[in-house]
């Protein structure tokens, strides 16, 4: 009897949905609080190969001091802005171009976007490394000298490495971004836009007045997940470079510096330091983010 | 384009110079896109045509268009099915990958949708709660946790395991969110009928909603499927012995600074891009479908 009764508790309705959800509770708590929980404990410790000890701030305070740091944090910076500047207005203004019934073919062109998106960071890397090489003889240099331009050092110079990144970031994600903003445009209703047509609003004012604030939800999302991107971008850089290592790393990010010290120069808690305040900043800019554009007053409301 | 659909009221059809002015513009707006397409694809056709040439090449010119077909030769596939040592090694890659890839599809969907019907499906103490965690989880970086996951996978013993790349990203946020958003649009009483007529509540989760959520699997599956095939940060660090390494990690083995392995690079990426690239003609509908159900509704 009382076997019977457990059974059929496992399979009440009071109990069922707890047993479905265990795995994502053992999950969360296993590959999640815990590590989350263990990074601000192990920042504030110096991890040896066998030893732990407790050194409290100390990881926080050579960071406001190390010059290497301050150059991944502002080169990450850089990236996610411009990154943000490219990827949002261009792939909206190319979805709102294919929305109209104005490109034929579509479907093979949305293809042909997506493909770059395909490929691992490992094969894309190493494809813009080899047109962004130094010799004549490269894709960029020649493109160079077709436009009556010098040849460059394309990877050893900051603000042409820069370009290097910034290509092979749009490259990769304009073609998923306009999808993004093409999904955002089909669900405004069209109906909308006739009513404005015949209050005699031009195209400039329909975009203004009825997509830009309709499409702000997309806009959010592809915002948001731009930002954690460009903060936590890593392997572009490695693989620009092929290894970490760039010279007066200017390919040096706030991740790829997690990554050195944390595996290469196995500092552990200094690492996790890193770790931490990538986290802070990351969740700073995403609550002025959604607070500016009033994504956390609609909830509560 | 305010005058774009003018109708002339004598003859209830367009005008023929807006008829004429939008040609144009469709002929314009379409030459755009297939410029656009085009420079996407360009790398990739560069890296294409360059695997038909030596891999010395690549080191001492890098990469550009070249498409004079002497000096072609199909050498650097022949290399890969060789059966030489490094074509093993290659293929050894190859199929790690594959074995990965659809484990975590398996594993991630299976796990993922039960989880998104238990949140969904039910009213329940903690369903709100467990909703907002999993939010939460997307609003934190992964590689944030890169350091203290990667020393508890030292210290639970799955460094350099397949479990140990699969595990931690087995409840992924998204899918759950993703499964969630499909399951809401679809008819609770589905539920009641089943347990009407006696079924439990797993049959129910099993036999009826299961069917019924085919199209997002279809989706989740080949989203998740490019993730892991494409996986690198965390295979990097978890995986130790070369034996057990992925494509992509395999890969970047190979770029070592005095290039003698360019020709196995170039032509192993080329063919490493195939799988997924075949994958994704089959299915394009449910990958758009998939990826952008989360940027609608915000």
């Amino acid at each position: 009897m009382e076997k019977k009764k457990k059974a059929n508790l496992l399979y009440s309705q009071k109990v069922a949905p707890y047993v479905f959800v265990l795995p994502f509770i053992i999950c969360f708590a296993i590959f999640w609080v815990y590590p989350l929980i263990s990074s601000f404990v192990m920042s504030t410790e110096k991890i040896g190969a066998i030893t732990r000890e407790f050194v409290g701030l100390q990881n926080y305070k050579k960071l406001l001091t190390d010059k290497v740091f301050h150059t991944a944090l502002i080169n990450s910076l850089e990236y996610t802005v411009f990154t943000c500047a490219l990827l949002i207005p261009f792939p909206m203004l190319y979805a709102v171009l294919m929305d109209g019934n104005l490109v034929k073919a579509k479907g093979v062109w949305k293809a042909m976007m997506y493909v770059p998106a395909l490929t691992s960071v490992v094969i894309s890397g190493t494809l813009f490394r080899l047109m962004f090489t130094e010799y004549k003889t490269g894709q960029m240099n020649v493109l160079m000298a077709a436009l009556g331009l010098p040849a460059f050092k394309w990877l050893k110079v900051k603000w042409t490495s820069e370009i290097a990144l910034l290509t092979l970031c749009c490259w990769r994600w304009t073609g998923v971004n306009t999808l993004y903003f093409m999904s955002g445009l089909k669900a405004i209703d069209k109906t909308l836009y006739e009513s404005a047509k015949i209050d005699g609003a031009n195209s400039h004012q329909l975009f203004k007045y009825i997509t830009l604030p309709l499409l702000k939800p997309t806009t959010i999302y592809v915002l948001t997940i731009s930002i954690y991107a460009g903060l936590a971008m890593f392997l572009e850089s490695f693989m620009l470079w092929s290894g970490n290592d760039s010279p007066k790393n200017i390919g040096l990010t706030i991740v790829g510096y997690l990554y050195k010290r944390g595996i290469q120069k196995n500092d552990m808690g200094y690492a996790c330091a890193v770790g931490v305040v990538l986290m802070v900043i990351a969740l700073v800019i995403n609550f002025i983010q959604l607070g500016l554009n009033g994504t956390l007053k609609e909830e509560k409301d | 384009m305010a005058n774009a659909n003018a109708i002339n009221p004598e003859t209830g059809k367009q005008y023929k110079s807006v008829r004429r002015s939008r040609f144009i513009g469709s002929i314009f707006a379409t030459a755009f896109f297939a410029l656009l397409s085009a420079i996407l694809i360009y790398p990739l056709f560069c890296g294409f045509i360059a695997s038909f040439r030596p891999g010395r090449e690549l080191i001492r010119r890098g990469l550009a268009l070249n498409l004079d077909s002497s000096g072609m030769s199909l050498n650097n596939y022949k290399y890969l099915f060789s059966g030489n040592a490094d074509s093993i090694k290659y293929w050894n890659w190859f199929k790690n990958s594959m074995i990965l890839t659809l484990v975590t599809v398996a594993l991630t969907l299976i796990v993922c949708y039960f989880v998104a019907y238990g949140i969904t499906m039910y009213k329940f103490k903690l369903q709100k709660v467990l909703f907002m965690l999993v939010i939460a989880t997307m609003m934190v970086p992964f590689e944030i946790l890169l350091m203290p996951l990667y020393q508890e996978m030292i210290d639970i013993n799955l460094i350099d395991s397949m479990w140990g790349v699969i595990l931690p990203g087995l409840c992924s946020a998204s899918t759950i969110f993703f499964f969630h958003q499909y399951m809401i649009s679809l008819p609770a009483e589905l539920l009641d009928a089943g347990r009407i007529d006696g079924a439990n509540e797993y049959y129910i989760s099993v036999k009826i909603m299961m069917p019924i959520t085919k199209p997002a699997f279809s989706s989740m599956a080949i989203l998740c499927a490019m993730g892991a095939w494409n996986n690198m940060l965390w295979p990097l660090m978890v995986f130790r012995s070369a034996d057990k390494f992925t494509l992509t990690i395999g890969l970047n083995t190979l770029l070592t600074p005095y290039g003698n392995n360019y020709d196995m690079l170039i032509a192993g990426s080329m063919l490493a891009i195939v799988p997924i690239m075949v994958v994704f003609l089959i299915f394009q509908r449910y990958i758009i479908d998939g990826m952008t159900a989360g940027a609608v509704k915000g």
